[in-house]
């Protein structure tokens, strides 16, 4: 199957800098740390994001976001890119961001388009996290 | 690490080989008006005695490698016609005698989906499950037999995992049930010997371009001693004693013809360099923690190693390993989201059946392809395991197995 030039790209440049590229983890416990962990390994992907809020006034700004995710190379293109689109924005932003915008930022095959339907529940799982904390 | 090395670097040889370019010299012999490139079939003039000729003594070098008799060859478009021929060729003609055929679930597809024909035209079909190591025993076949079966269909050499069947034991097994036995033997020619003249086999199955000869030919064995009998299941001129019409490819013959006559001469040679390669990757890989060799190591060819490397999914892997050229499975089902029908009947759990990679060495490897791969795969192991959320928790100890995974 062939992959968009964006896709490639996104999955190198992810896996050979994974710290520019936000891969890592935080502590689930910290009470400004959203998880969302989504997908199966028995279906091919698993996807765990992770963001760091702060309150500022009545909203909370995403100030950073870790990620892993298992699974082919789109799927792991579109975790990166929804890393990429989150940072800097408010909750309420980030919760309009849908699986399409990543469908046309990364011009995923229509076979690969559940990558990033994941994606979109990963973070709609995190800010529930966070958002249960508070 | 060498700068000079010819990328992309080939390590899908059992998906098919490039032709030896002694055999193509062969081929282009065979084609234009100053060759030979006459009908084999016509009677009346000398470039159809020529061609007939030069089809002869290919045949006679497919059956020298094999150990049968020449007459014993029926030229096919390739193996997958060939196992079709055999095993619609033997049901349809021996139906009278029974029904019911074995096979097993890790066949080639051109095998499942012969039977799955024959099941739509009435027939039952037993699909077994092979040892957790890949292999089918005549333990295995005997559970499965009944008074009406008629055909026992299992393959010499999995294209997957390597595993070698013992065709001796399940041969004389299925003699002395009176049943006929056919065998893919696609990936067998020029890395293990074979002698019909001694195996109980009825028909095998044989490929051109797994052997470095072209795509587009193949050949059946058809056992003269004892006679079987097959139904033809393409008509017309009657070509191969009517057992497979249509006009002979003179010049894919004479190359499947070279490629065997080549196979059977440096055999010893290539399979010696092939298992030197064998050694080095596997004790170079075994180092890198979870990973799995499918397939049983003591009972498999060397040019073949198909690995699970667990947390790591399978396509990312093979895209982080770029420049080089290798499949998760076959590559027949290589375009689909599903893991290997071959490991799962192993009894692989899904995601290290998707976590499998079959690397494939050939004739024209080299030590440097094998060095430059080596390092790429320990470093992209290396950086889709920070990656996966799977490998942090397997190093955290949780048991993947305990987790409540939203399956989607």
């Amino acid at each position: 199957m062939a992959y968009s030039k964006k896709v490639v790209d996104k999955f190198e440049n992810t896996i050979n800098e994974p710290a520019k590229y936000n891969v890592g983890r935080f502590d689930p416990k910290d009470m400004d740390i959203g998880t969302g962990m989504v997908g199966a390994p028995a279906c091919g992907d698993v996807m765990k994001l992770q963001i760091k809020c702060e309150r500022q006034g009545n909203t909370h700004i995403i100030k950073d976001v870790k990620f892993k995710t298992y699974g082919c190379g789109s799927a792991i293109a579109s975790s990166s890119e929804l890393v990429e689109m989150l940072l800097g924005k408010t909750l309420e932003e980030a919760k309009e961001i849908k699986n399409i915008d990543i469908v046309e930022a990364l011009e995923l095959p229509p076979i690969k388009i559940h990558c990033s339907v994941l994606a979109e529940d990963s973070i709609k799982q995190a800010i529930e996290d966070y958002e249960q904390k508070q | 690490m060498s700068t000079d090395i010819n990328l992309p670097i080939y390590l899908d040889y059992a998906s098919t080989t490039p032709v030896d370019p002694r055999v193509a010299k062969k081929i282009s012999d065979h084609l234009t008006l100053d060759g030979n490139f006459g009908n084999p079939a016509s009677r009346s003039h000398k470039f159809g005695w020529k061609a007939e000729e030069a089809v002869e003594e290919a045949r006679s070098h497919v059956a020298n490698l094999v150990g049968c008799d020449p007459r014993e060859i029926v030229w096919t478009s390739g193996a997958t016609e060939a196992n079709n021929l055999a095993i619609k060729g033997i049901a349809n003609f021996y139906q009278a005698k029974g029904k019911h055929i074995i096979t097993s679930k890790i066949e080639h597809k051109a095998v499942l989906d012969a039977c799955r024909q024959l099941e739509r035209e009435g027939f039952e079909v037993t699909y077994l499950d092979p040892t957790e190591g890949g292999l089918i025993t005549t333990s295995l076949i005997d559970s499965a037999v009944r008074d009406d079966t008629v055909l026992i269909s299992i393959m010499h050499i999995n294209n997957e995992l390597g595993t070698i069947n013992n065709l001796k034991e399940i041969g004389s097994y299925a003699r002395e049930k009176g049943i006929f036995f056919h065998v893919d033997a696609a990936q067998s020619t020029g890395k293990v010997e074979i002698n019909l003249s001694e195996l109980p086999v009825d028909l095998m199955s044989f490929s051109a371009h797994k052997t470095y000869g072209p795509k587009g030919i193949g050949a059946l064995f058809v056992s003269r001693k004892p006679r079987v009998r097959i139904e033809a299941q393409m008509h017309g001129g009657g070509h191969e004693r009517g057992m497979r019409s249509g006009t002979l490819p003179t010049h894919q013959i004479v190359g499947m013809g070279e490629a065997f006559r080549i196979a059977k001469e440096e055999m010893f040679a290539d399979r010696k360099k092939i298992q030197a390669f064998h050694e080095k990757f596997y004790s170079s890989v075994s180092k890198i923690e979870e990973i799995y060799v499918n397939g049983d190591l003591q009972n498999k060819v060397s040019n073949i190693l198909n690995i699970s490397f667990a947390y790591v999914e399978g396509e990312s892997l093979i895209m982080a390993l770029k420049d080089i050229a290798v499949s998760s499975g076959s590559a027949c089902t290589s375009a689909s989201l599903e893991p290997s029908y071959v490991l799962r009947a192993l009894g692989r759990k899904d995601e290290l059946a998707s976590s499998s990679i079959r690397f494939s060495f050939g004739r024209f490897t080299t030590d440097e392809d094998i060095d430059y791969t080596l390092s790429l795969i320990n470093h992209a192991v290396e950086r889709l395991r920070e990656l996966s959320p799977l490998w942090e928790m397997y190093l955290d100890g949780i048991d993947l197995d305990t987790v409540d995974w939203q399956t989607h």
